[in-house]
């Protein structure tokens, strides 16, 4: 006797499933839940209002503000930086990896890795001195710290960079290419980029989404990011604190929902793929 | 570029030679190359003449892909020259050679049209985009791809992608086309197919080709002749008839086709086998005991002669193979015989030699 469907292994069943994410959803709702009422709240009198929402985008309180967008900025600027660092050290090396040194492989993995396994804090005080160098160099500019984000990017960088790349025949396509003629700039630029398109843009929201929420290496280099910014306008303003905080987090999930997405669409394009052939 | 005077027509029959052949010759020589210590080309020679079709065959890991993929510049060779058409090519990047590949694996770039992939080399070659289009069309339409101009390399088979490399490859009208085992990924159908396909484009275009393969089938069925390799240098190169007929080196004997291995006493020109005498192809062969190899269809199922007991027969379209245990309890020998002769296990037959002994040597 055969049942119409056969389940693998202890895969839940379908009520399950939807049990365990009704529950961390609701888990993950929560603080979301209670940071919204929160910036809702008239103050000390009771009540709901949207006057905290609404003076936020008032031009008449930008000053007020002023902290926040540059905080803003300047996250956002180090976000740049650190995805420039991201694509013009992180990608050539790679493909240069595959493509020539591939014993290097394993090397490169674990220096990619390292970052993650060294808490913020433990980095920092490396970093201090390292800054007084880099001050001596480039000033004290908040741009400089998107040399110590390109650090704490790798991990995730590399990551998503790596399993596209495992993904394509990198060597192939590049001898075919090169064979038709192509410099090695061309193979880079006509054939490996537009391949590894969804891994370099995975790359870089993941980049942009850790510099926004990136607070400890910037407070204590004594720079001023958005997190730090949000920590400061706290203090003054705690309903403000809390919505940029939402609108960064609104943001980050956005950045996430694309990779997502990008990723969706790399796979399906693979499935079609191995059913063609 | 070289090459300017051949021009693609679509769907000419073989032989048709519509353009006379216009190859150019590919010299190697005394090429070393080593891995780790480990000799992959071992002072390799080769000449192949303008507009031939060679097949480079042998078992994994006799150098047959690395000798392709140095003449292409994907390997740096630690000695030895490479000429093409008498020009020094050996310290030339891969870019600049002028050469048209097909490889093992698929090799389209995935995020282009087969069109654009086509017209790729001539990119890279800056012509003008009218001109890319109408040559691209024409190569597509040459493999027999007219329509698929628009397809992404994920909704083609793969044997319609690599005919897609085919044109690729041949677009840019190169000196020579290498092509890397470039049928073995595909089914045995689709193989046979686009084996006589490439074998017609060569012959219409003329150009100078080589082709690695392990399917011995493949390399014998195409090339114009076959270099059998082995540790890193050839053991012999002749026409598909040398080779199967005339095998020079016990290794080609044994590579080359299927045989018989047995036992023999060679004298005054002859060997005997089994107590039959026959004539030997090797001249030189000094008298006293040998191992002598017999191709199958040099032994026949005859109403007297040696007996034996079918053990197994099979049915192999064309023909049949059938292995028969002699009297002596320790010899099989292969028969090739025509499919109306069913020998079932168990019968009695006799057999009887003819021809001659393909292989000789001392033992």
């Amino acid at each position: 006797m055969t049942t119409p469907t056969t389940r693998i292994g202890i895969a839940p069943s379908k009520l399950a499933r939807r049990v365990i994410l009704g529950i961390v959803g609701f888990l993950f709702a929560i603080p979301i839940l209670a940071m919204i009422e929160f910036t809702l709240r008239k103050g000390l009198v009771g009540g709901y209002t949207f006057d905290h929402w609404t003076g936020l985008f008032d031009p008449a309180n930008a000053s007020k503000y002023d902290v926040v967008y540059t905080g803003l900025v300047n996250s956002l600027m180090l976000a740049l930086v650190t995805v420039g660092i991201v694509l013009f050290v992180l990608l050539p090396t790679m493909v240069l990896v595959q493509l020539k040194f591939p014993s290097l492989r394993r090397v490169l993995e674990f220096i990619c890795i390292i970052p993650i396994t060294v808490p913020a804090i433990v980095l920092v005080v490396g970093l201090a001195p390292v800054y007084s160098v880099v001050a001596r160099i480039f000033g004290s500019s908040v741009w400089t710290l998107a040399f110590a984000y390109g650090i704490t990017v790798l991990p995730y960088a590399y990551r998503t960079i790596q399993s596209n790349l495992g993904a394509i025949d990198t060597n192939t396509l590049s001898e075919a290419a090169r064979s038709l003629g192509a410099s090695w700039m061309s193979v880079f630029w006509r054939v490996l980029i537009p391949n590894l398109r969804r891994g370099i843009m995975a790359a870089s929201f993941i980049s942009v989404a850790v510099v926004l929420g990136e607070f400890t290496i910037a407070s204590l280099l004594s720079r001023q990011n958005l997190q730090t910014a949000i920590l400061l306008m706290s203090q003054s303003d705690p309903y403000v604190a809390v919505i940029i905080a939402l609108l960064a987090l609104a943001f980050v999930f956005l950045l996430l929902l694309l990779i997502g997405w990008a990723g969706a669409a790399g796979n399906s394009r693979r499935t079609q793929n191995r059913e063609t052939t | 570029m070289g090459g300017g005077s051949r021009q693609f027509t679509a769907h000419t029959e073989p032989g048709d030679n519509v353009n006379s052949p216009q190859g150019v010759s590919v010299e190697l020589t005394d090429i070393t190359k080593t891995y780790g210590g480990q000799r992959a080309l071992n002072a390799l020679t080769l000449s192949v003449e303008p507009g031939e079709f060679v097949a480079l065959l042998g078992p994994s890991g006799c150098g047959k892909t690395t000798a392709l993929r140095s003449i292409a510049g994907l390997e740096t060779i630690d000695s030895g020259t490479i000429a093409i058409n008498g020009e020094d090519v050996t310290d030339q990047p891969t870019n600049k050679r002028d050469m048209g590949m097909v490889f093992q694996s698929y090799s389209l770039f995935p995020h282009l049209t087969a069109g654009k992939n086509v017209e790729f080399g001539l990119r890279m070659r800056k012509v003008g985009v009218d001109e890319r289009k109408e040559r691209a069309a024409k190569a597509l339409s040459m493999v027999g791809l007219d329509g698929h101009f628009d397809r992404y390399s994920h909704e083609l088979s793969g044997g319609q992608q690599q005919r897609v490399a085919l044109a690729r490859a041949l677009v840019t009208e190169p000196r020579v086309l290498l092509l890397d085992e470039p049928l073995s990924a595909l089914d045995a159908k689709v193989r046979v197919q686009l084996r006589e396909e490439i074998r017609r484009i060569q012959t219409q275009l003329g150009i100078t080709t080589l082709f690695v393969t392990h399917d011995q089938e493949e390399a014998l069925a195409v090339a114009d002749r076959v270099a059998v390799m082995q540790a890193g240098n050839i053991e012999q190169i002749g026409t598909p008839e040398d080779l199967y007929g005339r095998p020079q080196t016990p290794f080609v004997a044994e590579f080359i086709g299927l045989g018989n291995r047995l036992a023999g006493v060679a004298a005054a020109g002859e060997v005997e086998v089994l107590g039959q005498k026959l004539p030997l192809l090797q001249p030189n062969v000094a008298d006293g005991p040998v191992r002598v190899l017999l191709r199958p269809e040099d032994v026949e199922l005859t109403s007297s002669g040696m007996p034996g007991t079918v053990i197994s027969s099979s049915f192999l379209g064309s023909f049949r193979r059938t292995n028969v245990l002699l009297d002596d309890d320790t010899t099989i020998i292969a028969v090739q015989h025509p499919v109306r002769d069913n020998p079932r296990p168990g019968t009695k037959v006799f057999l009887s030699l003819i021809g001659a002994a393909v292989s000789v040597t001392p033992m």
